[in-house]
């Protein structure tokens, strides 16, 4: 166990500057000058765009300003962005949103995904599984914006139970409508695959074992049964929370909440390099540490992986 | 009747897919007698596996018992679930064929021993559950420090022995094994056998014992059971049904039984040989660098014409000696020569040549037949890339490889799931001999395979080796089929070769010990030598 983490630890570090490098050289190499737009539509004069560019070591070489960055990164230091702001303080007031949308979201995937999925694998081919299937699909081929706001008209406009936007009325109020949009595109993969999981383990041999042991219904299907069938879901759930944390730039958009993916939309349209490069940073950390997770939990519920 | 354990009456289990319904067992009616190991016997289809299931209430949703199955003075079909759950395990255990699917791989042994013994007697404590376990384990041979080992760090004989224990924990009235031993190798088969049977004097009750194997039944059984097609074709005490079989099916059981038979060896003008294997090595690199020996520096020689048997265990380095000659497995060091040519050193296009001049029939027909493409497509295409034959020419050829495979030329059109796997078997042959080979790998060619099916598949291989007079690397587990087809035979054990001779001398007088406990795990389709040889065998 020690020997796996180690080394998944060590894979983590490769793929974590692998990737940082990748996203600091595609912005870099974005067309367009971010410095000289700060000025709006009067132009800043040459002398004025070359101090700030020294100030930011934009002149040096690209791998110098990489490695700078990655200096200030080890030290917990996200830089400041254009206008001379703490990138690190900006994103600060903005996960809390984020954060609070994405669990809210992936609980309410667990519970009603799993327990469909659940629900359809134990009732095989009867018109309940059936009944899920064409639910779930239904469902997750409306476009997002369209589901938004027909939800805002129905929920907040006409039945004014929900907040129609913003995040002034806190949690849970104000995250239930947009985190039930954004739960209902991940619920249909969620579902499918704990039914399939669910069907394969019903299925398999050492399952007609245990009936033959005479164990109960609930323990072959609450004990057995779950906890095979929960590898590969718990799998995909662990991903799609770092999918989640990743911010939502649409939801986000439309029921206007400052959260993480508002801001990378922003940064990324005025060419707010160190902003854009702070918040990926960021989420590749988080997708990560969660892959981290998922392969710890995998050897943790499966000991063949554990002693491979 | 009334020592009767359990008693099958007219009992009918029908199927339904997809609309129709297809009747798997039809009228079946036997007992099962208190104390005695009772086989039922059959081939795939035959009904023999569902009419245990129904026993204990485990047919699959889709099916549909009548009749009626009286156990305890009550009928299992009318039971309720909860009287199933307090049927099984408790009074009526079972064990499967595939012993390390049988078992949760998430959970310990440990684990699910304790679950079973706990489940059928709430009152005993954690400790005392465990105290138990341990006892069952030592039953079976385990030692106890493999409670807290996971199903895949034990090998399948010890997943299968620890199943036996778990199935034993609450003393049943009866056992049911549905073909225990046929995943194993055969000294692990007559190991578990030995636990099973001694098992019959620690507990008080019946033995149903499901299998294909008429060696296995006539070494562990009383009475047997002939099943073929859903209905029992006969019922009679195992001396009686081995010496004299009253049905026709019997009979012809019994015959395609292989007990190897005379063969006149070929004459032999070795000029050049057909495969020459010399000091071969064959690794693999394992985990952390450490290399995996499969083979160990074998020499090995098939004149033409020759048939020579490659026998051994799973993990023998059996397979792994065809896969090298074929080019799939990396020589590590030593030489092969196919037909005076040497694999290591020929160039890529000599390789190709040389690689037309083997043919290969693999165990499993259904894997090794493209699902998608014809079986005329299957057959040819070795004829259009290597031959260049095309058009009318190829579909005369394909329609002769199939007529000397016995199968009707007509056929060419049909896609393999349309065959039965004796048929498919038959088309991997004939695709294996298209290029006129003089070297034929034939990989446990007829494992897969029903024994009456077996049979006429390795007469069909003898009858195309005494006319084509290609050489044959003839691998296999199956002492008995090696004897029936071989010239020499070559024995091998963790990848090295430990003894190879003629057929006879190797067969009838083995030196090598390995060989010999080989020959004495194969169980024969004689009760009264299996009870010599148990006998012989307990008493150490």
């Amino acid at each position: 166990m020690a020997r796996f983490t180690i080394r998944r630890l060590i894979e983590l570090v490769l793929v974590f500057f692998g990737v940082t490098f990748a996203i600091y050289a595609a912005v870099f190499a974005l067309p367009g000058d971010p410095i000289s737009s700060l000025g709006g539509d009067q132009p800043l004069s040459p002398a004025v765009v070359e101090r700030i560019r020294n100030l930011y070591h934009l002149n040096d070489p690209l791998w110098s300003q990489y490695l700078r960055y990655l200096g200030h990164l080890l030290t917990g230091d996200l830089g400041v962005d254009f206008r001379g702001r703490s990138v690190a303080e900006r994103l600060a007031s903005r996960w809390p949103v984020t954060i609070r949308l994405a669990l809210t979201a992936w609980v309410i995937q667990v519970v009603i995904g799993v327990g469909l999925g659940l629900v359809a694998g134990l009732r095989k081919n009867t018109w309940i599984d059936r009944g899920v299937l064409i639910l779930t699909i239904l469902i997750a081929s409306v476009p997002i914006f369209v589901m938004a706001v027909t939800a805002q008209l129905v929920f907040g406009v006409k039945l004014s139970l929900l907040p129609i936007a913003g995040v002034t009325d806190g949690w849970p109020t104000s995250y239930l409508l947009p985190a039930t949009v954004l739960a209902i595109y991940g619920l249909a993969a969620v579902a499918r695959l704990t039914r399939g999981s669910v069907v394969d383990t019903m299925s398999s041999d050492f399952v007609r074992a245990l009936w033959a042991k005479g164990l109960s219904r609930r323990r072959v299907i609450g004990v057995h049964v779950l906890r095979n069938s929960a590898i590969p879901v718990l799998t995909y759930l662990a991903i799609d929370l770092g999918a989640l944390l990743g911010g939502a730039v649409v939801t986000e958009g439309i029921f206007n909440l400052p959260g993480v993916g508002q801001l990378l939309f922003e940064s990324i349209r005025v060419h707010e390099g160190p902003t854009v490069v702070g918040i990926a940073t960021a989420l590749i950390l988080i997708f990560l540490l969660t892959s981290l997770v998922v392969d710890l939990l995998n050897s943790l519920l499966d000991p063949r992986i554990r002693h491979d | 009747m009334s020592d009767e354990v359990l008693r099958f009456e007219e009992l009918t289990v029908d199927f339904t897919v997809g609309g129709t319904t297809q009747r798997a067992v039809d009228g079946v009616s036997f007992g099962v007698r208190a104390g005695e190991v009772l086989a039922v016997v059959g081939e795939s289809g035959s009904g023999k596996s569902v009419t245990a299931l129904a026993a204990l209430g485990l047919l699959p949703s889709n099916a549909r018992a009548g009749g009626r199955i009286s156990f305890g003075g009550a009928d299992v079909l009318e039971m309720s679930r909860a009287e199933l759950t307090a049927l099984r395990g408790r009074r009526i255990a079972m064990i499967f064929q595939d012993p390390s699917g049988a078992l949760d791989p998430v959970f310990t042994i440990g684990a699910q021993l304790v679950e079973m013994i706990r489940t059928h007697q709430p009152s005993l404590s954690r400790g005392a559950a465990r105290e138990r376990a341990i006892e069952l384990l030592r039953m079976v041979e385990i030692p106890e420090n493999r409670l807290k080992y996971y199903p895949h760090q034990l090998s399948g004989g010890q997943c299968q022995r620890v199943m036996i224990a778990i199935a034993l924990a609450c003393d049943p009235e009866l056992l049911i094994a549905d073909e225990p031993t046929t995943a194993l190798d055969v000294t692990v088969q007559q190991e578990v056998l030995d636990v099973l049977l001694a098992m019959r004097s620690k507990i008080s009750g019946a033995i149903m014992i499901i299998t294909h194997d008429m060696g296995v039944v006539a070494d562990v059984a009383d009475r047997v059971v002939v099943m073929r097609k859903g209905a029992v074709v006969e019922t009679a005490d195992v001396h009686e049904l081995f010496d004299h079989p009253t049905q026709e099916y019997t009979q012809a059981l019994l015959d395609a039984v292989p007990r190897g038979g005379p063969r006149e060896s070929t004459s032999v003008d070795a000029d050049v040989a057909a495969l020459r294997i010399d000091d071969l090595v064959v690794e693999y690199r394992g985990r952390r660098g450490r290399t995996v020996q499969a083979v160990g520096h074998v020499d090995l020689l098939l004149n033409p014409g020759e048939v020579v048997g490659l026998v051994g265990e799973s993990g023998s380095g059996k397979s792994t000696i065809g896969k090298a000659v074929l080019g799939l497995a990396p020589i590590t060091s030593g030489e092969v020569h196919v037909a005076g040519q040497a694999l290591t050193s020929s160039s890529a296009s000599d390789l190709r040549k040389t690689r037309a001049r083997i043919g290969v029939v693999f165990q499993n027909p259904a894997g090794s037949l493209n699902p998608r493409g014809t079986i005329g497509q299957s057959v040819g295409e070795p004829l259009a890339v290597h031959g260049g034959v095309r058009g009318a020419e190829l579909r005369r050829r394909v329609e002769e490889l199939l007529d000397s495979v016995e199968l009707p030329g007509a056929w060419a059109g049909r896609y393999p799931h349309e065959l039965s796997g004796g048929q498919r078997q038959r088309v991997s042959i004939a695709r294996a001999i298209s290029l006129d080979p003089g070297l034929l790998i034939a990989d446990e060619p007829t494992s897969a395979l029903d024994v009456s099916v077996q049979a006429t598949v390795l007469e069909l291989l003898r009858s195309l080796q005494d006319r084509l007079h290609f050489a044959c690397l003839f691998i296999s587990h199956d002492l008995a089929v090696v004897d029936q087809v071989c010239d020499r035979v070559a024995v091998m054990s963790q990848g090295r070769l430990v003894e190879q001779g003629d057929r006879e001398s190797v067969l009838r007088a083995p030196q090598d010990p390995y060989t010999v406990r080989l020959l004495e795990a194969a169980p024969v389709p004689d009760p009264r030598e299996q009870s010599r040889r148990r006998g012989l065998r307990l008493a150490g």
